[in-house]
């Protein structure tokens, strides 16, 4: 039977109805992705089988304090064209100055991800027209970026249940430091484009997985990984609905044994969850396109998140031709590592790729395995940890205020804790009930002051932030395990006599 | 070998460039004809260097925050500008296609 990316496909074409069209008719699975990746056939039909193929391109902002080539601050929300120097501003006479700290960035990126650090990389201009691109090109690396041939490990739960987990690894073909654009806020009343150039310039990691993803799911599981490890470095704090993780889906289908199909561009995808249902649609209509014998354009493609569909951009210009050119102003970027350090070199002016790679911090994978090992638990519940901002914290420090063992504790904390969290949409920051709290509960639980019943209406109590201790509560609600022989005996016999008085 | 009216044509639209007229379109074969000149040398093995800088350090700089702050003196370049925005037309506004505009390029 089926696995893996089967959910998905479910409700990707449940919520298909409305505008869009319904790539498949409900009901029937055309294609679905096992936990070994690839197509399976469709079954019954006898129809050959579909091998989507999804790579990504991922524009990750570099947490910095200023900017790539110039001095002006990074920050989201300023007032429009406040943080906008004379450069950012392609004025006459101005020249690029690189920000060591966007160079440290990409490299401790790049190592995390398995890559090879170029020691020597170089920029170029990508050319085009946009309002919001006031120099006419972008700085970027093309030949040689700073870093290539990574991979990225990332897991998925088989069938949606997380006892089940596959570990799948995606290639990383290159990291790559490049200059943001400025943006633009379509006036259509007005028939016109307001642009603020306060992002222009910022400095971008543009991380290039190759195409070896095959579903929604999986592209999903990847970037998330990815998301974790980039805070974790601190290198992007890589939050989407700010625009500081942006990510764009090629997306093909072919049958087995034959060459690649033709691929489309997927943009606009503002969320880890659209960017499954995007790809996974896009898949679908490609495989529908395909067996109605029309063909597939090699085209860019706007995912529309209230229709649930993809629809083409418009392209009135034809394929572009960026005219890829050195940037002359800036000479080659020359990394360093302990060995080819030169003796009497400014520190400042010096990268050293293993001096980064000795300060690199645990990676979220290393993490989970920590946690495993340190309290017990499953491996999914480290996934749970990890995957939910600063619930990992709030466990260690549950566990260090409580006597009961960590494998108890993590049912309350995965179970309960987080089920109300996710239940009121509240970070685990804004939880009335805090570590201390819990603990408390948990120590009068794990004495046998109280059952487990008890214990959870004591949470919901909790949970209303009226500021009472466990103990009030337990007291107020008379919820005490009674401990007196005798006071048991009593209300032992005085259920007998009710009943043999029925 | 001349440079046909269909290179000219992707070089006014990439470009935004216009060559106007006959002596426009000469001036270029010429500038290529001269960088043609390069073909007569040898570069068997040897690395192409595609900057006078390549041996120079590439200056880093710490990451602090120098500038910005001059939105009134940016603002003075615009030709319209809405509450601190600069304005641009809603879009690109393509070259027409070869037939439908007025060039020179037409003739030839």
């Amino acid at each position: 039977a089926a696995r893996g990316c089967g959910g998905v496909w479910r409700r990707a074409w449940q919520r298909g109805g409305g505008g869009c069209p319904a790539p498949t008719p409900r009901g029937q699975r055309a294609v679905s992705c096992n936990a070994r990746g690839g197509a399976v056939p469709a079954g019954k039909s006898g129809l050959a089988p579909w091998v989507p193929v999804v790579g990504l391109e991922i524009h990750a902002q570099i947490s910095s304090n200023s900017k790539l080539f110039s001095g002006s601050q990074v920050q989201f929300a300023a007032p429009p064209n406040s943080l906008v120097s004379f450069f950012d501003a392609s004025l006459p006479g101005t020249l690029p100055v690189l920000n060591r700290r966007c160079v440290e960035a990409a490299v401790m990126t790049g190592l995390a991800l398995n890559c090879s650090i170029n020691k020597k990389s170089l920029f170029d201009r990508k050319h085009y027209f946009y309002a919001d691109l006031p120099a006419g090109y972008q700085i970027t690396q093309q030949r040689v970026p700073v870093a290539v041939n990574g991979r990225l490990s990332y897991s998925l739960c088989i069938d949606n249940k997380m006892s089940q987990m596959v570990t799948k690894t995606v290639r990383i073909k290159q990291i790559q430091l490049e200059q943001d654009s400025g943006k633009s806020l379509h006036d259509d009343t007005r028939s016109q484009t307001l642009v603020d150039l306060n992002r222009a310039g910022v400095g971008l990691m543009e991380v290039v997985m190759e195409p070896d993803m095959c579903c929604g799911e999986e592209a999903a599981a990847a970037v998330r990984e990815l998301q974790l490890i980039l805070q974790t470095l601190g290198s992007s704090q890589a939050v989407m609905a700010e625009g500081q993780l942006r990510v764009d889906a090629n997306v093909s289908v072919h049958h087995p044994g034959e060459p690649y199909g033709v691929r489309t561009e997927v943009k606009n995808i503002n969320s880890i969850r659209f960017l499954a249902k995007a790809v996974d649609y896009e898949i679908q209509r490609q495989i529908e396109e395909l067996k109605n014998g029309g063909t597939i354009l090699n085209e860019t493609r706007a995912f529309d998140s209230k229709l649930g569909c993809t629809v083409p951009m418009r392209d009135k210009e034809g394929k572009q031709d960026y005219r890829f050119m050195p940037e002359p102003n800036l000479p080659p970027l020359i990394l360093y590592d302990a060995k080819s350090l030169p003796a009497n070199m400014n520190h400042q002016q010096v990268v050293n790729i293993d001096w980064i790679h000795e300060r690199l911090p645990d990676l979220p994978s290393v993490k989970r395995a920590k946690l495993v090992e340190q309290y017990g638990i499953l491996p999914e519940h480290s996934f749970i940890l990890l995957n939910e901002d600063g619930l990992t914290e709030f466990f260690e420090n549950v566990v260090k205020q409580t006597q009961m063992k960590p494998k108890k504790v993590i049912g309350w904390i995965l179970k309960d804790l987080l089920s109300y969290l996710k239940q009121h949409s509240l970070t685990v920051k804004e939880s009335p009930v805090s570590p201390f709290l819990l603990a408390d509960l948990l120590n009068l639980l794990e004495k046998k002051e109280i059952s487990s019943t008890a214990a959870k209406q004591v949470l919901a109590e909790l949970w209303k932030g009226e500021g009472k201790t466990p103990l009030e509560i337990v007291k107020e609600k008379e919820l005490e395990l009674i401990q007196d022989q005798k006071e048991l005996e009593q209300i032992c016999q005085a259920v007998i006599d009710g009943q043999e008085n029925e | 070998r001349k440079v046909t009216v269909e290179v000219l044509d992707h070089l006014e639209r990439l470009a935004l460039v216009d060559f106007r007229d006959s002596e426009g379109i000469e001036r270029l074969q010429k500038a290529i004809q001269f960088a043609d000149q390069l073909h007569e040398v040898n570069t068997d093995g040897v690395e192409p260097m595609d900057s006078v800088l390549e041996d120079r350090c590439l200056y880093l700089r710490e990451d602090d925050v120098t500038e910005g702050n001059c939105t009134k003196e940016l603002l003075k370049n615009a030709r319209e500008k809405v509450e601190e925005y600069f304005v641009a037309p809603p879009g690109n506004i393509p070259l027409p296609k070869l037939e439908e505009r007025e060039t020179f390029l037409q003739g030839s």
